[in-house]
């Protein structure tokens, strides 16, 4: 049975996932080795169970997504923070210091260019958490891979070592944030 | 002035006893990390980077203050200070707010190399986030606080090389910061002769020049070699005259 | 001033008590002031004027008498009939009960062969309820500045040092470095200026021997001082202390003023070669500026910031001068020492932990103040004899010696002997003094905290463990407290005190961790009940609901 790997995008800007498309002819040679289960690249409505290895991007910025990240560590043998946003919070908690209304008001009403309204008064989407903070501060993290994005070359040693079983062993050319 | 013997990693070495364990070792190619030590500066034993064991004694000692004894046997990169150094480095990267991706000295950035040199997947203790201010009213330079390390480079290359003492510590605790002046906004430190050395010792991207954009300024330290050739050796500045 | 003026200042003062039939010594230290001692002076002259005793009775205002918990206290001499818990109303009754019918006022009398006084032995305070602090004819009839004369007159400045090294004394400011030693390093060093510099900044929360005994007995340290400057060579003095005591600086300014108006400070002391003079500088109360080179940088106007040793004070102090700089009760013991003898002092406590300690009791036990214990005396023995154990109900469960750089002693160590070393054997210090006893009602996790909560605030921010190292400890103490913290946190806690202790700069946060790491030692316990378990990955099938945190 081929692993199966699920790839989630939580709160970041995707270029993480752009990345993961970056490895451009390895792809096909990963979709015969993997079973992807649940992606944004995948339709899969429900996070499924017993998945070997998760990747996580994006830190943990609404209350969504810590029940998300729980469901993902019980649900994964190994959780994999995904690039900076995931490692450190990264450009997602720039806002960290300020007042979170303050935030919203300023994206979503004074720089709007047409209809200002801040969106938590859409009940349909989720509450923003005062602060976006790192992926491992709320689930044991297995593994990391860092950048912002990551690079190609730094997805693909990490997800060929975690298929083999491996943790990823981070030597100094793929330690590197930012 | 005498000459001693001394063992660092095993190497037996001989070396003046005025000079620090660091430039000892660094003379013989052993590296060991610093942050706050910089060639022409004052030592203040800040950064606790630089720790070594000495056999026979049960205290750490930072490298840039300490001097050099006869039959000394130093130990630079054991098991317990590489696991010490790497904890530092996360309590800096904790302690500020680091977004390397959109930092001006993104890939030349001593904490970051740091970050490297001691393995730091990543950061144990929660972030602190702090609140800091970034001030732009210098016309030719920013300092953005997110990004300072207290580890006080710049306050002593202005005092001690150009003599202004434009920059001088505030607060304790963690709530130190780095201030101008009276803590007045550095465009109105009357002090500052905008002559950029405090700039250029900067390690990280707290201190940049304005007009650069991310991940392009790099940071150069030589000048101060050059500066300083005159006053080697504890000749003008030594330990007891750091100021900060 | 020579030597037989100075006798003769004393006999004088002696018969002008004498002249008194009695003496009434009302404490006039910080504790009892704040629960009415000034009334009940107030009180206790009206009523001797009342009973035309003004002129036959004396009413003198004294330091620290130790009960504080007690207080006001007032003691009647020549009997020395010990009151506690006066108020106006018994004020009135000591005047006209036990002075005029002779008859003690019983409902107030402390029983003065209760542990709590027999087992004390007083060297340092010996003078704090015998003497008025404001009166240097007081000090000097008690042997007052008789050790300085002979010292100058009779003693080379080595004989001096050995004096003091023979003695065994160790610093009380809480390193414990032999006070001998340290004297002779700063002797021996070739300089035209040196300093003797007392550090009365005593920061720890709770502490307040020093300030007992600048207030009480301030003339016993410039004494002590100016012995020092003696033997090291050095002809200026400073003291630290900290602008939250202002009593005991205007004591202090008061006494100096004294001394040099008599010419016991200043140039040719005894009609010696001898100059010293000592001067006051106040710090703000920055606990890391009792640290000694912060507490120099201080005093040389800088900001208070530690920088590393070696070089110490004692080579390059204070303006790069060799500075011999010691702790307040240090100097208190020196003019006892010299008085009646090294040997004399050294028979008392432990062979390497000589002379007495005084400490600051506090916390969950009955007889709560400062007392005076020759060093050795089992932990048991304070808290239960001195300290009358823990109140009505509630059961012993440590002591916390050391403040936020100590540590808590559990039930199981309370026969420890309180000295340098035994105490670091259990994972305490001596420290400064404080003691805090604790109860069943106490809890541990708490308590690191509060300790925690302090050195964090007082960290002066130099080096990045304890600038940053103790904020994370203090976090992580406040996640297991809340309850929300896994275990594993717990390994983490750990591994943070560790680095802390072993990698900042100073002794703040060298010590800081000290409180986290006895009580996990002793307490762990207390710790792990409050841990949750980490959610882990849940293969499908074996579904046990997953625990969350
Ligand atoms: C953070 C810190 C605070 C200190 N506070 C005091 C103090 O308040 N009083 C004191 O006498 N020593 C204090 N010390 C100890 C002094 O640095 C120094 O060791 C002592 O004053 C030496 O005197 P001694 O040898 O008589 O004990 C402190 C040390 C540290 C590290
Ligand atoms: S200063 Fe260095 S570590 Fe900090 S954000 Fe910039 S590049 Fe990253
Ligand atoms: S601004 Fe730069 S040089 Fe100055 S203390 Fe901060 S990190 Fe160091
Ligand atoms: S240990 Fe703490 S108080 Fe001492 S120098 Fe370092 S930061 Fe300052
Ligand atoms: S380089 Fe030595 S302590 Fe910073």
């Amino acid at each position: 049975m081929k692993p199966k790997v699920a790839t989630i995008w939580l709160g970041g800007c995707s270029g993480c996932h752009m990345s993961f498309l970056d490895l451009d002819e390895r792809l096909i040679d990963l979709a015969d080795k993997i079973d992807l289960v649940y992606s944004p690249i995948a339709d899969v409505k429900e996070f499924p169970r017993d998945v070997d290895v998760t990747l996580v991007e994006g830190a943990i910025a609404s209350f969504e997504h810590e029940e998300l990240a729980r469901l993902i560590r019980r649900n994964s043998r190994f959780v994999v923070s995904f690039g900076d946003c995931a490692v450190t919070g990264n450009v997602t908690a720039m806002r960290n210091s300020l007042d979170l209304d303050d935030v919203l008001h300023r994206s979503y009403v004074e720089l709007a260019d047409t209809t200002p309204r801040v969106p938590r008064d859409y009940p349909t989407i989720a509450e923003l958490m005062k602060q976006a903070r790192p992926l491992h501060e709320y689930i044991t993290v297995d593994a990391f891979i860092h950048g912002c994005p990551p690079t190609a070359d730094q997805i693909w040693s990490a997800v060929t070592e975690l298929l083999a079983g491996k943790k990823p062993e981070l030597t100094h050319v793929f330690l590197r944030y930012g | 002035m005498a000459i001693v013997t001394l063992t660092i990693d095993g190497e037996q070495l001989s070396a003046q006893d005025n000079e620090s364990l660091l430039e000892i070792a660094r003379q013989h190619k052993i590296e060991i990390p610093t942050l706050c030590h910089l060639d022409g500066l004052s030592d203040v034993g800040a950064c606790r980077l630089c720790l070594l064991e000495i056999e026979g004694s049960n205290k750490l000692a930072p490298a840039c203050t300490t001097r050099p004894m006869e039959g000394m046997v130093v130990h630079t990169n054991t098991e317990k200070l590489k696991k010490y150094r790497r904890m530092i480095v996360a309590l800096l990267a904790s302690e500020g707010n680091h977004q390397c991706s959109v930092c001006m000295v993104n890939n030349h950035c001593e904490l970051q190399n740091l970050a490297y040199d001691t393995g730091l997947l990543y950061v144990r203790v929660p972030y602190l986030y702090p609140n800091k201010v970034t001030d732009a009213s210098h016309e030719s330079f920013i300092i953005d606080r997110d990004r300072c390390v207290l580890c006080t480079r710049c306050v002593r290359v202005c005092h001690e090389v150009e003599g202004a003492h434009v920059w001088d510590i505030a607060g304790r605790g963690i709530d130190c910061t780095i201030v101008a002046d009276l803590n007045v906004p550095w465009g109105s430190a009357e002090s500052c002769t905008s002559c950029g050395k405090c700039v250029l010792v900067c390690p990280t991207g707290a201190l940049v020049k304005k007009g650069e954009s991310v991940a392009e300024m790099e940071k150069h330290t030589d000048f101060l070699k050059y500066i300083v050739t005159a006053r080697r050796k504890g000749e003008w500045i030594s330990i007891e005259n750091e100021e900060e | 001033m020579t030597v037989e003026d100075l006798q003769e200042l004393a006999e004088q003062e002696q018969q002008r008590q004498e002249k008194f039939t009695n003496r009434l010594m009302y404490c006039a230290a910080a504790g009892c002031v704040s629960c009415g001692s000034i009334n009940v002076r107030d009180m206790l002259k009206k009523a001797l004027a009342e009973k035309n005793l003004a002129a036959t009775v004396e009413v003198v205002g004294t330091g620290c008498m130790g009960l504080c918990g007690e207080g006001p206290l007032v003691k009647v001499l020549p009997e020395g009939t010990l009151y506690q818990r006066v108020d106006e109303t018994v004020a009135r009754k000591i005047v006209e009960e036990h002075l005029v019918t002779k008859t003690p006022v019983k409902d107030n009398e402390i029983d003065t062969s209760h542990p709590f006084f027999a087992e004390q032995m007083k060297i340092v305070l010996e003078n704090c309820g015998r003497i008025d602090a404001e009166k240097i004819e007081e000090y000097i009839a008690v042997e007052g500045y008789a050790a300085l004369a002979r010292v100058v007159t009779e003693m080379q400045p080595a004989e001096v040092v050995e004096e003091v090294r023979k003695s065994g004394l160790r610093g009380r400011g809480g390193a414990g470095y032999s006070t001998g030693l340290k004297w002779g390093i700063v002797r021996k060093v070739q300089s035209d200026t040196k300093y003797v510099v007392c550090n009365a900044d005593e920061g720890d929360p709770g502490a307040f021997m020093d300030r007992s005994v600048l207030e009480g007995d301030p003339h016993r340290i410039l004494e002590g001082m100016a012995i020092a400057g003696y033997a090291v060579g050095a002809q200026q003095g400073y003291i630290y202390v900290r602008a939250e005591y202002p009593l005991a600086i205007e004591r202090l300014r008061l006494a100096i003023k004294q001394a040099e108006r008599l010419g016991l400070l200043g140039n040719r002391i005894f009609d010696s070669q001898f100059n010293f003079r000592i001067d006051l500088r106040i710090g703000a109360g920055a606990f890391v500026c009792g640290e000694e080179t912060a507490l120099i940088r201080s005093i040389e106007g800088r900001r208070g910031r530690p920088r590393p040793r070696p070089p110490y004070p004692s080579e390059k102090g204070l303006w790069g001068m060799p500075t011999l700089l010691n702790n307040v009760e240090t100097y208190a013991n020196i003019a006892p020492i010299i008085r009646k003898g090294s040997t004399w002092f050294a028979a008392i406590g432990t062979p390497k932990s000589t002379g007495t300690k005084v400490f600051a009791l506090a916390g969950k036990i009955r007889n709560t103040g400062l007392i005076e214990v020759p060093m050795g005396i089992s932990l048991r023995k304070i808290v239960f004899d001195i300290g009358g154990g823990t109140p009505e109900g509630t059961e012993f469960k440590a002591a916390q010696t050391g403040g936020p750089s100590g540590g808590c002693i559990p039930a199981a160590h309370l026969d420890v002997p309180v000295d340098y070393e035994s105490l670091s054997s259990v994972g305490s210090i001596m420290g400064s003094g404080g003691m805090i006893v604790m109860d069943s009602t106490s809890n541990m996790v708490d308590v690191a905290k509060y300790f925690m909560d302090f050195c964090k605030d007082e960290s002066c921010g130099k080096c990045i463990p304890c600038r940053v190292g103790t904020v994370h400890i203090h976090g992580l103490l406040e996640r297991i407290a809340q309850g929300k913290a896994t275990t594993n946190d717990l390994p983490l806690l750990e591994e943070l005190c560790m680095m802390v202790k072993e990698t900042s700069l100073c002794g703040l946060g060298q010590s800081a961790p000290n409180p986290v790491l006895s009580t996990l030692r002793f307490f762990r316990n207390e710790y792990e009940e409050l841990l949750q378990e980490p959610a882990t990955f849940v293969p499908s099938g074996t579904d046990t609901p997953p625990t969350t945190h």
